[in-house]
């Protein structure tokens, strides 16, 4: 177990590098146009990007100015030009609304996923199961930005079913906090329920050809401890793995739901940054996001490997 | 009996498949709708997508009315009543004609999607053969690249390198991209999804090289690039072709998400993603501007979707007689399948 976890995370910091180098090229390099005019955003004045040239080192070779910039975002000295803020503080500030509103929107879709996946599974081939199928389709076909529109508008402006946006924090009042977010999510959460539920269905459909299934039946076992016991129990863990990694890459999603409902979280300040072509932020939150998500998929790799010995072996998990 | 091609047999089974022929015929309906753009432009609206009409008047029904009211607020949807002019309205303070933004945008959207779906397709196709082919080093360098893209969320990828390339532009040798470029964002959507067409190809690959037919093909004196086109490849092509299609429906998804953002279809150029952007800011005064264009956005994405779906079932046949069988359909007690 000791050395899976060295390799692992040998193999995490190599990423983590890779990562960090991607996010200065596509900042940096990439653009066909002067850095320090991009970042000082619309308002440049030469005066400005003259300083902005300096802080950053856009003057020095490339490694050093990777260097500078790695050294500025991880010090909390990046200030955003535009609006004259420090960028990593925002990040902060930002952290508990966008985690209330994915650690709610992750059990929903959990919760959901799995009972949509497990009926339609049981009764594959059914009309329970056929719409199923139908609802998890749109699901994925839906824009996440746009659905949240059209509930903001719909319950929450005219039907006032709702309140209609903010944050409320958990530590003011609990039932504002959930009732503020019921909403969001729903929206962040409509897209993964479909998905997983696809996944699970098909998972438990392999697995009820497996022949552990069949000496479970055989011996004499009802048929929903078949299911629940064995099936069930053996499909969902490639949907953990799954939700691992969907969990760390919820920023995305976050980014378009807190946009919509106005929730101050990270997810809307770089909602705001983009609209403002402000760069600075998006840089930091690009690689604080790739950061975590990368942090977190080791750590779930470790948890993975806890608990199936095969993973350490190098032997594929099943 | 008369011997049948696997893509006939698969073409028969979509055929008799009323679901995808349905579907497929939703995507077909809305490729005519908005290749029409230009002939309900010329012939019935007599305006262009961008032409602006702030301080003019239309006649509806003998009465006249302003096409944006002196508070700003556009005018809703005439239907006909104006001879097909604003079938749906104003697009807002300019006072653009929404039904033939709808149809150029439409256009916008899907030749977005289509494109990036090619790129993607291709990259990912090509990574994933060079890398289960040599295996070894080529490989490793592979699959640590696609790691790395990999370890992003699409949405803050895409955005980052949309925001970093809507202003700058782009250079790729002598060919230089200005950042409104329709094509900046193609490229993006398109790099950005490879490693999620290019992993499972490449699984695809290292099983197919062990195959007999590899063998015989190398022991015949064949080069790297023959077996990798003309052997594996076609036995890919299924799996490639059902890639393409999910990629369309994504790239179109992730072109809507970066053009709400402001950092995907830049003006002049109309999606039905900036539609959204625009529409979203009059959201309580006017949101038909905002359901409308997302409802053509998801159905589009769900008829490929769908399209897709059932595409995978008449190329991999065996899938679907699992199901059936679960179902107790198909499959008679004791076969194989």
């Amino acid at each position: 177990m000791g050395r899976f976890i060295v390799r692992r995370l040998a193999g995490m910091v190599a990423v983590l590098f890779a990562v960090s180098v991607l996010v200065f090229l596509i900042f940096n390099v990439i653009p066909d146009s002067d850095p320090a005019r991009q970042m000082a955003g619309r308002s440049a004045s030469p005066r400005l990007v003259a300083s902005i040239t300096e802080e950053w080192g856009f003057d020095d070779p490339l490694p050093q100015q990777y260097l500078t910039m790695m050294g500025n975002i991880f010090s909390g000295d990046v200030i955003s030009y535009e609006t004259e803020e420090n960028v990593d503080e925002r990040i902060v500030e930002g952290i508990p609304a966008t985690f209330s509103l994915c650690t709610g929107a992750a059990v929903i879709w959990m919760f959901f996923g799995i009972l949509f996946g497990y009926l339609s599974a049981v009764r594959a081939g059914g009309l329970l199961d056929r719409a199923l199928t139908v609802l998890a389709v749109t699901g994925i076909s839906i824009p996440v930005f746009w659905l949240a529109a059209i509930f903001l508008n719909y319950l929450a402006y005219e039907l006032e079913i709702f309140p209609s946006n903010g944050y409320v924090a958990l530590s003011e009042d609990p039932l504002e906090w959930a009732s503020h977010l019921i909403l969001p999510w729903v929206t962040l959460a409509i897209v993964y329920v479909g998905f997983y539920s696809r996944v699970l269905r098909s998972n438990m459909l392999d697995a009820m050809d497996e022949d552990y299934v069949r000496t479970a039946r055989a011996k004499g076992l009802p048929e929903r401890r078949v299911m629940t016991r064995h099936v069930l129990r053996n499909s969902l863990v490639p949907i953990v793995t799954l939700f691992g990694l969907d969990f760390g890459a919820l920023l995305g999603g976050a980014i378009l739901v807190e946009g919509v409902f106005n929730i101050n979280g990270i997810g809307q300040y770089a909602y705001e940054s983009l609209i403002n072509l402000d760069l600075p932020p998006i840089m930091a939150i690009t690689l604080f996001g790739a950061f975590f998500i990368v942090l977190f998929n080791a750590l779930v790799d470790i948890a993975y490997a806890y608990l199936d010995p095969r993973v350490k072996l190098g032997t594929s998990a099943p | 009996m008369e011997g049948r091609s696997p893509w006939y047999l698969a073409y028969r089974r979509l055929r008799r498949n009323r679901v995808a022929l349905a579907f497929g015929g939703l995507f077909l309906a809305i490729v005519v709708f908005v290749l029409a753009a230009p002939l309900w432009a010329n012939q019935v609206a007599d305006t262009g997508p961008n032409d602006t009409h702030t301080l003019e008047k239309v006649a509806v029904d003998g009465e006249t009315r302003e096409v944006v009211d002196p508070e700003g607020k556009p005018v809703g949807p005439l239907w006909l009543g104006a001879g097909g002019k604003f079938f749906l309205g104003a697009d807002g303070r300019l006072g653009r004609d929404e039904m033939v933004r709808l149809m150029y945008g439409g256009r916008t959207s899907l030749f977005v999607g289509i494109a990036a779906a090619l790129i993607t397709t291709l990259l990912g196709t090509g990574l994933g053969l060079l890398a289960g082919w040599y295996r070894g080093w080529t490989d490793a360098i592979i699959a640590r690249a696609l790691d790395v893209v990999w370890a992003f969320p699409v949405t803050l990828l895409g955005a980052a390198l949309g925001l970093a390339l809507a202003v700058g532009g782009l250079r790729i040798g002598p060919l230089h991209l200005s950042g409104s470029s329709i094509w900046i964002p193609i490229l993006i959507i398109g790099v950005v999804y490879t490693p999620y067409v290019a992993r499972p190809i490449r699984g695809e690959v290292l099983a197919l090289r062990e195959k007999e037919f590899v063998e015989a093909a190398v022991s015949q004196g064949a080069g790297p690039l023959r077996v990798m086109l003309v052997e594996l490849l076609p036995n890919l092509l299924s799996t490639v072709i059902v890639f393409f299609a999910i990629s369309i429906a994504n790239s179109m998804l992730l072109e809507s998400i970066l053009s709400f953002l402001g950092v995907g279809v830049q003006p002049p150029n109309t999606s039905w993603g900036t539609m959204i952007a625009g529409g979203f800011e009059l959201i309580t005064s006017a949101p038909l501007l905002t359901v409308v264009p997302g409802a053509m956005l998801l159905l589009t994405v769900l008829s490929v979707n769908v399209f897709a779906d059932c595409l995978r079932d008449a190329l991999d046949p065996r899938a679907k007689l699992r199901l059936e069988a679960h179902a107790g359909i198909a499959e008679p007690e004791g076969t194989p399948v």
